[in-house]
């Protein structure tokens, strides 16, 4: 939106008048537009059809109907609940994490960024199962947490462990690609200016990385209100306690399909949401800040 | 008529080689039985390929209501079956009680729960797992409870203390096992044939009067299409020679 010079932002110009050069090569490709659309077609039709069905199947006069049943308010309170306390967690201790990956280069860099991508591809089970054998009663760490007085079988905090495992991944990483796409001089400027460390990072390069970090945390926030393979694993299944969306759509998906239809619609709606801000959040606050790796 | 008197000969054996398959969709409480079942049916039966879906009975219903291509059901209750009949998908002349079953509750074997017997699932702080009531093994816990509940050995206040350490309510019986077996809850309510397949777990017997008898339906669907061959299935279930296979992994048969 703002008047930056063309020549910099030539990846995202398409808002301003484009460069000449740019004009001309679209051209090219625009005669071909309507055969990549038509191959582009299929893959799309299937990425919306179960979506379409799903709003299609349920009604909104049954969906508001739903929403008052108390299975389905217990189920919206525990993953608004556990996703609120888990994307807190995440963005409190992931944020040092990701300014490390982002900013510093040492030895082991790549397994420690290999290592913090790889609950991304497990799948949930797995990552149910590795909680349980570390943190479950009879897990590497129960005992200790036992004798502690920390009873992490079946509460809420198995719950947040579980979101936290899945999804902290995507906000380290997109915080980190913003803190790396901080400006080195920019940093050393205010250093001379005499910034300390913390007022450094506090008004220079936060600012700087807070839409990649935002859209990270939101991108976060989603996975975590979707996650369950982890949750049902590793927390259970109890109504008002561990029961999150995913799970009472699971169980409920067996006895109605509405209590699951109207849980789903609302994931959806809420997970479109977030992921639409993210993209509002990148197009218009950060013209630059992803991939400029 | 030549080609009528060899059809139903060549009726069941592929044609090409080919194998015929049978897709079997079984309640998650078959997993090893029906397994080695079905070992059995195919090596009587050369050509045919039995495919499992085990899931929970509910889960399995709806999906074969949703359109899933199953040729026989079996379920660990006859409400689910119930749902087929009532949908049209299976005959009710079908439908053939093969085996039955029974609660038991089981706790890890350390104990930690330090049960002694059923009373002291009433106790404070003892973690029980059960399945979830949409679930039968579920269903057959809560009416457990509702039956003790009633009894004047046990009293409602049994009931309701009990139900108050019910710290899961797992998805399938299988999954409440597993939570047993690993030691995170102190106490489990699943079938007497999940307990007879677990390691590392001791059992406590709960009293027939206060014990549902599971039953398990199987019937042929009307959508098979191989019902013949699918028919041969259910008798196999049905013969002195799976009953024998039931037994070991703790069913009661249930012989035509």
């Amino acid at each position: 939106m703002s008047a930056l010079p063309p020549a910099r932002g030539s990846k995202t110009s398409d808002l301003d008048a484009p460069p000449r050069r740019l004009f001309k090569s679209e051209n090219i490709v625009g005669g071909q537009r309507e055969l990549w659309s038509l191959l582009g077609l299929p893959l799309l039709i299937f990425l919306a059809l179960p979506i379409a069905a799903l709003l299609i199947r349920s009604s909104p006069v049954e969906l508001l109907g739903n929403l008052s049943r108390p299975d389905v308010t217990k189920a919206i309170a525990v993953s608004l609940k556990t996703t609120l306390v888990s994307i807190v967690g995440i963005v409190v201790l992931g944020t040092p994490l990701a300014y490390l990956l982002g900013v510093r280069s040492f030895r082991g860099k790549r397994l420690i960024e290999t290592l913090v991508d790889l609950p991304t591809v497990l799948p949930p089970s797995v990552a149910g199962v590795a909680l349980l054998v570390a943190f479950g009663r009879r897990g590497i760490l129960g005992g200790w947490l036992g004798d502690l007085g920390v009873d992490v079988a079946f509460s809420q905090l198995a719950v947040v462990m579980a979101q936290t495992f899945v999804a902290a991944p995507f906000f380290i990483r997109s915080a980190a690609v913003g803190f790396a796409a901080v400006d080195r001089e920019l940093v050393q400027a205010a250093m001379l200016d005499g910034a300390g460390s913390w007022k450094l990072f506090r008004e220079v390069i936060l600012p700087l990385a807070y839409p990649s970090a935002m859209s990270g945390a939101v991108m976060s926030w989603a996975r975590a209100l979707g996650e369950f393979g982890a949750t049902i694993i590793f927390a259970g299944n109890f109504p008002g306690r561990t029961q999150t969306m995913p799970l009472a759509i699971y169980i409920g998906f067996e006895v109605d399909l509405n209590t699951a239809l109207t849980l789903s619609v609302i994931l959806i709606l809420l997970s479109f949401v977030s992921l639409w801000f993210i993209r509002l959040l990148l197009s218009r606050d950060a013209p630059e800040a992803p991939t400029s790796r | 008529m030549a080609a009528a008197a060899c059809g139903p000969s060549s009726g069941g054996s592929a044609p090409g080689g080919e194998p015929v398959r049978l897709s079997v969709y079984a309640a998650a409480s078959l997993v090893e039985v029906f397994g080695e079942i079905g070992q059995a049916f195919q090596e009587t039966n050369p050509g045919v390929q039995v495919l499992f879906n085990f899931a929970g009975s509910q889960q399995l219903a709806q999906q074969i209501v949703l359109g899933a291509n199953a040729d026989v059901f079996a379920s660990a209750n006859p409400e689910q079956m119930e749902v087929l009949v009532d949908q049209g998908q299976a005959a009710r002349q079908d439908v053939h009680v093969f085996a039955t079953n029974h609660l038991v509750v089981v706790f890890p074997a350390p104990n930690p729960g330090l049960l002694m017997d059923l009373e002291d699932l009433a106790r404070p702080g003892l973690k029980l797992v059960i399945a979830a009531p949409q679930v039968p093994a579920g269903a057959y816990a809560l009416s457990f409870l509702e039956m003790a509940g009633e009894s004047t050995e046990f009293g409602h206040e049994f009931r309701i203390a009990v139900l108050a350490n019910v710290v899961s309510q797992e998805e399938n019986v299988r999954a409440a096992l597993s939570k047993v077996e690993l030691g995170e809850a102190d106490a489990g309510i699943v079938y007497a044939s999940d307990a007879a397949r677990a390691s590392n777990v001791g059992t406590l017997d709960i009293p027939p009067e206060m014990n549902p008898t599971v039953t398990y339906p199987i019937a042929v669907l009307r959508q098979s299409s191989n019902a013949s061959m699918a028919h041969a299935f259910v008798d196999f279930v049905r013969s002195p020679y799976a009953a024998s296979i039931l037994m070991r992994y703790g069913f009661t048969p249930v012989e035509r």
